[in-house]
């Protein structure tokens, strides 16, 4: 492995390379924070609004999925963050078990959330394409489902890049598991931490409304 | 000048387009910076004669709808904002720190690829047919009423979004990261606090508007209503969303500029800043207090009174630290040996008619007067005087005084002298008019108006040609000192920072050794040549 601790001339040394990415990482989450934060404020205020008709759109979504779903997520999390702890030259294969799982994990959450689109789209839950609600709640509805539809694919398509980052880890684990590839591992968990984090605020806007009554 | 440097360092097209150098991706904003401003500035040169008149006599109302629409978002997003920050700061940040590059130099290539694609795309949408709906994008003529193109100039907005946050991202992390060792934070140059303020807003305020625009897409194209009363939408939730980033874009396109300010000023009066502290600290009060205030974009619109006193109230108080910045310049002047080179005079005229822009701010922060102000040519004349005034004679300050450190080459500085003050008059000329045509009511973004308006109209335009011919100017002198110009030493102002502690134009990687610092800056002495930073 020729020249892998080798560092771009702009760093004093190795550690101070790795710290910078990872201060990189975080600093992109804040302006994450801030995309999500936009919609999140859309939608309150519009459940401000209408409250019986985000109560009643809150009812037809999958419970079940929702919550399988948040316990999938959850766990790939879980997953990550012990794959990072396992990453050294001797553990590297526990290592690229605990990405694998925690990527086979990714992909059942949006299989299922698939299924899900499916189902409403059945339901006739779609707004602009295939949309029909009791006529009482119906434009409360409509924006409760616009909401749902642009945050939840929003938020897959963040689970689809963090899924394309772990599989290149863990590939990259599997060659060399050097300093570097620590860092860049410590700051994709970071960001698979912070999808996972989203989903957990998602999944109590979206499913819980409702349901108490 | 200095055989060995990044200038020389390759002549290949590959060495420019891949390159990862902060200097040379800084050459390519530049450039493309130029295309953008001539454009926008064309489409401010059509306005300017179709308002001669008060009839319509070149261009029909929808085609005045897309030329101002037009000129607002080239030079909002493809102008404005990168300015300073992606030539200048990207040039000027690592050689100011004393690091050999950006923390993530690649993310930086990235950042211009992703403007030039925004870029590229919003001119194809203004070029295929153009669009009708005002910078602004407001809701309902963006979703439901226009037949222009708005869902191909918002996608374009929207890539170059995410080039605005990875700059943001990127400065911020070197501003903590690569700073030289003795580097303190109260050592760094005031434009590196300016900046630093300036990347917070970029990637705090960015992603929202980021998704403001993919709601008007999702509406518009699938035609489902998120912003429209007809099913219950609500289209202030709109202005809000929009203004949360647009209200902090205006100090990203200030506060580079008064970062720019502060170098000028010190290096031309020969002393340190006044109040250093305190005009640091005011940079990143402006940067927080300016997420507070964006309510005052709709006081006319039907938000609660309550909201718009309490928007009113922030407003006066994001005055404060703009006018400490002011003041500390005023007194850095103070007893200073002060010299009237080129980058002085546009840090003068900045002073003036920033001055002239933040108090006509406060008559619109008043929520009695604004009511007669909103949509007038008050308010365009306000933010002309902050933007262009202000803005875009800090770019120009700031270029004429790093020239030397990033060409390696001297300019004519007498006509460097000539043209800071045609600049100055032409804008007066051309802006101070149209407060006048606001507070006696004409709207903006009509081009048909009364015949009581014409004299100052035609004052206006007159001083819009003057103005044009002024800011032509810097592409011939400058031009031509790239080729002819005299070769530059590595310190033609005496200034302290580390960027000119370093030859010109710096080698590849800027220092042949590590700067260490030793000292705050701004270390001038009225007839000794400065300290440097790192002595």
């Amino acid at each position: 492995m020729p020249d892998v601790e080798a560092f771009a001339p702009q760093y004093a040394s190795i550690r101070h390379r790795d710290e910078t990415a990872e201060l990189g990482m975080w600093v992109f989450i804040a302006t994450e924070v801030l995309l999500f934060g936009g919609l999140m404020l859309g939608y309150i205020v519009y459940r401000h609004a209408y409250p019986t008709a985000f109560a009643a759109a809150g009812r037809h979504t999958d419970i079940v999925i929702g919550t399988a779903n948040t316990a999938i997520l959850l766990t790939s999390s879980f997953l990550v963050a012990c794959a990072v702890d396992a990453f050294a030259a001797e553990t590297r294969k526990i290592c690229i078990t605990l990405l694998s799982g925690a990527i086979l994990l990714g992909l059942i959450f949006i299989v299922l959330k698939g299924i899900e689109y499916s189902d409403e789209y059945r339901e006739h839950l779609v707004p602009g394409i295939n949309f029909s609600f009791e006529p009482a709640n119906a434009d409360g509805a409509q924006l409760f489902f616009v909401f749902y539809f642009v945050a939840t694919s929003v938020h897959a398509v963040h689970m689809l890049v963090g899924i394309g980052l772990l599989a290149v880890l863990a590939r990259l684990t599997y060659r060399s598991p050097d300093s570097r590839h620590r860092a860049a591992l410590h700051s994709a968990a970071l960001y698979w931490h912070f999808v996972d984090v989203v989903w957990i605020f998602l999944f109590a806007l979206i499913y819980l409304p409702g349901r108490s009554t | 000048m200095n055989e060995d440097n990044y200038l020389n360092a390759g002549y290949s097209l590959r060495s420019w387009f891949f390159t990862t150098d902060h200097k040379r991706i800084a050459i390519l904003y530049f450039a493309s910076l130029i295309v953008f401003f001539l454009i926008g500035g064309a489409a401010a040169t059509a306005i300017r004669i179709e308002l001669v008149t008060p009839q319509a006599d070149l261009v029909s109302s929808d085609m005045y709808n897309r030329l101002f629409t037009m000129h607002g978002i080239i030079m909002v997003w493809f102008f404005l904002i990168p300015s300073i920050p992606n030539t200048l700061g990207n040039f000027i940040v690592p050689l100011m720190i004393g690091a050999r590059d950006l923390a993530f130099p690649r993310l930086n290539l990235l950042s211009w690829y992703l403007f030039m694609l925004g870029g590229g795309v919003t001119l194809f949408a203004i070029f295929a047919g153009g669009v009708d709906t005002g910078w602004t994008f407001y809701t309902p003529f963006s979703t439901l009423y226009s037949n222009s193109y708005v869902a191909v100039a918002v996608t374009g907005v929207f890539i170059a979004g995410f080039s605005s946050i990875l700059t943001g991202l990127n400065f911020i992390v070197t501003i903590h990261r690569l700073r030289a060792p003795g580097l303190t934070w109260y050592r760094l140059p005031l434009f590196l606090w300016s900046l630093y303020a300036t990347s917070v807003i970029l990637v705090l305020a960015t992603p929202v508007l980021a998704m403001t625009l993919v709601l008007i897409v999702v509406e518009r194209v699938l035609g489902v209503g998120i912003f429209d009363p007809k099913i219950g939408g609500d289209p202030l939730l709109f202005q809000h969303l929009f203004w949360f980033y647009s209200h902090p874009a205006v100090y990203i396109m200030i506060l580079p500029g008064m970062g720019v300010i502060n170098e000028l000023i010190s290096c031309f009066s020969r002393k340190q800043v006044f109040g250093y502290k305190f005009v640091a600290w005011a940079s990143l009060a402006i940067a927080a207090l300016g997420f507070l205030v964006w309510g005052h974009h709709m006081f006319v619109s039907g938000q609660s009174l309550l909201a718009s006193l309490v928007f009113s109230f922030m407003s006066f108080m994001v005055a404060v630290p703009s006018a400490i910045k002011v003041f500390n310049w005023t007194a850095t002047l103070h007893k200073g040996s002060i010299r009237f080179d080129a980058p002085m005079l546009y840090a003068l005229g900045f002073i003036g008619l920033f001055t002239i822009g933040g108090l006509t701010g406060l008559f619109l922060a008043c929520l009695a007067y604004d009511v007669h102000a909103t949509d007038t040519y008050f308010v365009v004349a306000h933010f002309h005087y902050i933007m262009v005034g202000g803005m875009v004679t800090a770019y120009f300050g700031g270029l004429h005084y790093w020239w030397p450190k990033i060409t390696g080459r001297l300019y004519s500085e007498y006509w460097a002298r000539t043209a800071a003050v045609l600049i100055f008059f032409g804008f007066n000329l051309t802006f101070f008019p149209q407060f006048i045509l606001g507070a006696e009511g004409m709207p903006r973004r009509y081009h048909v108006y009364p015949p009581e308006f014409q004299v100052w109209n035609v004052l206006s335009s007159g001083g819009a040609v003057i103005l044009a011919i002024a800011y032509l100017m810097p592409l011939v002198y400058l031009g031509y000192s790239l080729f002819f110009g005299r070769r530059a030493p590595a310190n033609p102002w005496d200034a302290p920072g580390l960027e000119w502690q370093t030859p010109s134009p710096p080698p590849e990687y800027n220092f042949d050794t590590q700067p260490v610092v030793t000292r705050p800056p701004y270390q001038y002495s009225p007839d000794f040549a400065a300290e440097p930073q790192n002595a």
